[in-house]
């Protein structure tokens, strides 16, 4: 059974359950979703889309790993002031800023008494370093950070607070450095993507095509690490980080990399993020924002990279729509959601689905003829795998942590 | 049954398509046409780009923060407008049309205000929108208002540099406030030097930086310049230095929360705003800050704005008292508050004489439209979108008012691109 010829192998999966949930979440963001919503609130879902990239990072990062970043959204801000400050050198050409006192720089420049472009953001007049930037920069930051954290075998907690720091830091650098990057404001009025104007309903509606395409790279990537033996030994970690070093693994360097790829998705979200809605401010970068992003994975399940999207589109859309209709009150509605999911299902939407949903879809499966429901256990172990993992996983939730606090820190 | 159906036809424009809108707005004005209830001119002569205007409605917006920490400033504006809106209702409304809002919540969060912008305009079809106060936030919606050709109007006090086609701004650009408040420093009370004090971001920047350049065009000495970041509450340092260096004006525009601990601090230092050594002058405290402050830690400091609570005049007097029945009695009214209430009617004025809702045609009328009845005396719209209006200094009371000290003599032109000043 080893070598299956490729195309029914592809078929197979896709016809597969894991494979089937796939199709269910592309069909809705590409045919069920465009087809429902006018462009304006397309355009909105595509906002919304961007930080399930964020959440999909988490879920490898703290759900897999166990490592808890509360400053995820750090990497989405570079990656967004990367994209931003593309967009803003060529939405600042000499013309359009005839009436500054030094035309040619982005206005938040000539407010702040600069009279040239300062060198870090000289490079970002090219598209192809702006694109590597998206990635690189977001990803070299979580390498030192978790360079000098993962060595030194800082995690949990510590990890989590130090973190959170970082978010701070930024905010603040951001913030107080307004000459270089436009401050509270942000950096704003960005109207074409190499000369194509990113503000007319037809882009939008390209931009949230591009932006689906790239949730599904993203995904299928975190499924790959996911399902290789590299997934197991980050689930292996996160349950029991000391054996995992004894069996002669560099611990280390696995958080790196899962750290990073956390970051990278991140960097890839906030881009898109700053081309969709057309604007970059620090207020994305913030501790407020990582926390949410954290819910935003903790309500769609922190064990699955699917249910992170879901989690995503479902908080935001209660936001807009709370919002919408008691602009008083929504805080206090999204609160109550928050308290309420954490609450009722720890596992998020995800633990919801397979705890009551899925011994249906089993009832249903099993009355069907046995062709279909060989593939299904044989390639994909996670499901049903998934399950005892995650009861085993919450009897043994704290153990890492102790093991931190007592012998290593003395 | 004709009225039925123009009802019907009528609910649905504000939320039909594009296309499908302006057709349904022709059925509608055809039938409107033929019934004898007319009251204004049919809404398809007034209204040719879709906006959200019924035979006997019309739709604008609301957009400032009523939650998260701007929503104490700006709470007050909303009430406001919601209040300017009611009184242009009980008179009639405008083109014969009630006005009914939207109101959504920016929520203290930028882009929550380009979100929610972008949702009026696109989905509401609202033909104004009332709304943004910091400059971030206005800086956020500016992209989406100008895209969908919508019209803000503004009411903060702000930086200037900026003059879009689809804003009105109802507050003074910088060079109103602060070149009037410098020279009655200066001539008034002998100043010679000054020490300048803000919040980090652009609009003290900005007005600091008109400042220095007129104290030094008047051959005066600025001697220092401090910022602080939004939300600082530690002003022991520069309160020594301001000991140290003893200028005569402190030149203010902290913001916010900030300026609780500023003006409290200076206060446990020993300094003694009513004996004016050095003398303060702010361009950022309203009434609605003092609330926060407490008027026994401001006694003595003047500020330099449009408008007080406390200006006496028919317009005024019956401004406060429309405010406070309808709010409440402890309700305190601020620069800012006012110049939201100017909005609507200078919105109504605009339509009125342009006989149509249409952006573009209100656009070529706004110059030289006045408003005799607003409280803080009378204003007209400039052509380059601000208001032409007095600049007056009050000095603060332990009550939480402002005594009027000064007003100028004529309205102050807006300047927002001051030459010289850049």
């Amino acid at each position: 059974m080893k070598t299956p010829s490729k195309t029914p192998s592809i078929v197979n999966w896709f016809t597969s359950r894991e494979g089937l949930y796939y199709l269910a979440l592309a069909a809705l963001l590409v045919v069920i979703l465009p087809l429902a919503l006018d462009p304006f609130r397309l355009n909105m879902v595509g906002k919304y889309l961007t930080y399930a990239f964020v959440a999909i990072g988490l879920v490898m990062c703290w759900g897999k790993a166990g490592i808890l970043s509360l400053g995820q959204g750090v990497f989405f801000g570079l990656g967004g002031y990367c994209m931003a400050m593309f967009l803003k050198l060529e939405a600042s050409t000499p013309e359009a800023t005839a009436i500054q006192s030094t035309p040619g720089i982005p206005d938040f420049m000539d407010w702040n008494q600069l009279t040239e472009l300062p060198w870090f953001w000289e490079p970002f007049h090219s598209f192809s370093f702006t694109l590597l930037a998206v990635i690189g920069v977001p990803m070299l930051l979580a390498f030192v950070i978790g360079f000098a954290m993962f060595t030194r075998r800082v995690g949990g907690v510590y990890f989590a607070i130090i973190t959170q720091a970082i978010a701070a830091i930024l905010t603040i650098l951001i913030i107080g450095q307004q000459g270089y990057t436009g401050g509270v404001n942000g950096i704003t009025d960005l109207q074409t993507l190499m000369g194509w104007d990113i503000r007319t309903d037809a882009a939008r509606t390209t931009l949230y095509f591009v932006c689906v395409a790239m949730l599904f790279l993203c995904l299928f990537v975190a499924r790959f690490v996911q399902n290789r033996k590299l997934g197991r030994i980050l689930v292996a970690m996160n349950a029991q980080e000391n054996r995992v070093r004894f069996s002669g693994y560099d611990v280390a360097a696995f958080k790196i990399f899962v750290f990073c790829l956390a970051a990278a998705f991140a960097g890839i979200g906030g881009a898109l993020f700053t081309l969709i809605v057309g604007f970059m401010s620090p207020s994305f970068i913030g501790i407020v924002a990582s926390i949410e992003m954290v819910i935003f994975c903790a309500l769609g399940g922190r064990l699955s990279i699917l249910g992170a999207v879901y989690g995503a589109l479902l908080v935001n859309a209660a936001k807009s729509g709370f919002s919408e209709s008691f602009p008083e009150l929504w805080p206090f509605a999204m609160g109550a959601l928050f308290i309420g999911v954490v609450l009722a299902f720890p596992n998020g939407l995800a633990g919801l689905y397979q705890s009551y949903v899925m011994p249906l879809e089993e009832r249903l499966f099993k009355r069907k003829p046995k062709a279909e429901a060989q593939p299904v256990s044989e390639p994909e172990p996670t499901p049903e795998a998934r399950k005892p993992a995650v009861e085993a996983k919450e009897a043994r939730e704290y153990d890492p942590m102790i093991e931190h606090y007592s012998p290593e820190k003395s | 049954m004709g009225t039925t159906e123009i009802t019907a036809s009528g609910r649905s424009i504000g939320k039909g398509l594009g296309f499908r809108k302006s057709l349904m707005t022709l059925a509608a004005s055809v039938m409107l046409a033929t019934s004898a209830q007319a009251a204004g001119p049919s809404t398809a002569e007034v209204n040719t780009t879709g906006l959200a205007v019924t035979d006997d409605t019309v739709t604008v917006g609301i957009l400032h923060s009523i939650t998260g920490t701007m929503a104490i400033s700006e709470i007050g504006s909303v009430q406001a407008e919601k209040l300017a809106i009611e009184q242009i209702n009980a008179s009639g409304g405008v083109l014969g049309r009630e006005i009914k809002y939207v109101q959504e919540d920016g929520a203290s969060d930028w882009p929550t205000f380009a979100e929610k912008s972008r949702k009026l305009l696109r989905q509401d079809d609202v033909a104004a929108i009332f709304g943004a106060w910091t400059s971030a936030s206005r800086k956020a919606i500016l992209p989406v208002i100008e895209q969908y050709n919508g019209m803000l109007y503004y009411p903060t006090f702000y930086e200037g540099l900026e003059q879009s086609p689809n804003v009105i701004y109802t507050g003074q650009e910088a060079t109103q406030q602060i070149l009037a408040g410098i020279d009655w420093a200066v001539k008034e009370k002998g100043a010679k030097s000054f020490y300048l004090l803000g919040s980090d971001y652009i609009w003290p920047r900005t007005s600091n930086k008109i400042a220095r350049k007129h104290i030094d065009k008047l051959g005066l000495k600025v001697v220092g310049e401090e910022y602080y970041p939004l939300g600082h509450t530690q002003f022991n340092s520069v309160i020594n230095k301001i000991k140290l260096k003893k200028p005569d004006v402190i030149f203010a525009s902290v913001v916010g929360g900030s300026n609780v601990a500023f003006y409290k601090q200076m206060k446990a230092a020993g300094v003694d705003f009513t004996e004016e050594k050095p003398l303060l002058l702010t361009i950022s405290v309203t009434e609605d800050e003092i609330r926060g402050i407490g008027g026994e830690n401001v006694e003595g400091i003047y500020a330099s704005m449009k408008y007080f609570q406390s200006l006496d005049n028919p317009n005024n007097q019956e401004f406060v008292a429309a405010f406070k029945e309808t709010y409440g009695d402890d309700m305190v009214i601020g620069d800012v508050t006012q110049a939201a209430y100017l909005g609507p009617w200078l919105w109504k004025a605009a339509v009125e004489k342009a006989g149509s809702f249409d952006i573009d045609k209100i656009r070529e009328v706004f110059a030289g439209i006045e408003f005799k009845k607003a409280p803080e005396g009378y204003v007209r719209i400039h052509e380059n979108h601000h208001l032409w209006s007095k600049t007056r200094i009050g000095r603060a009371q332990t009550d939480g008012q402002y005594q009027v000290v000064y007003e100028t003599e004529e309205l102050m032109e807006p300047d927002p691109f001051p030459e010289g000043y850049q």
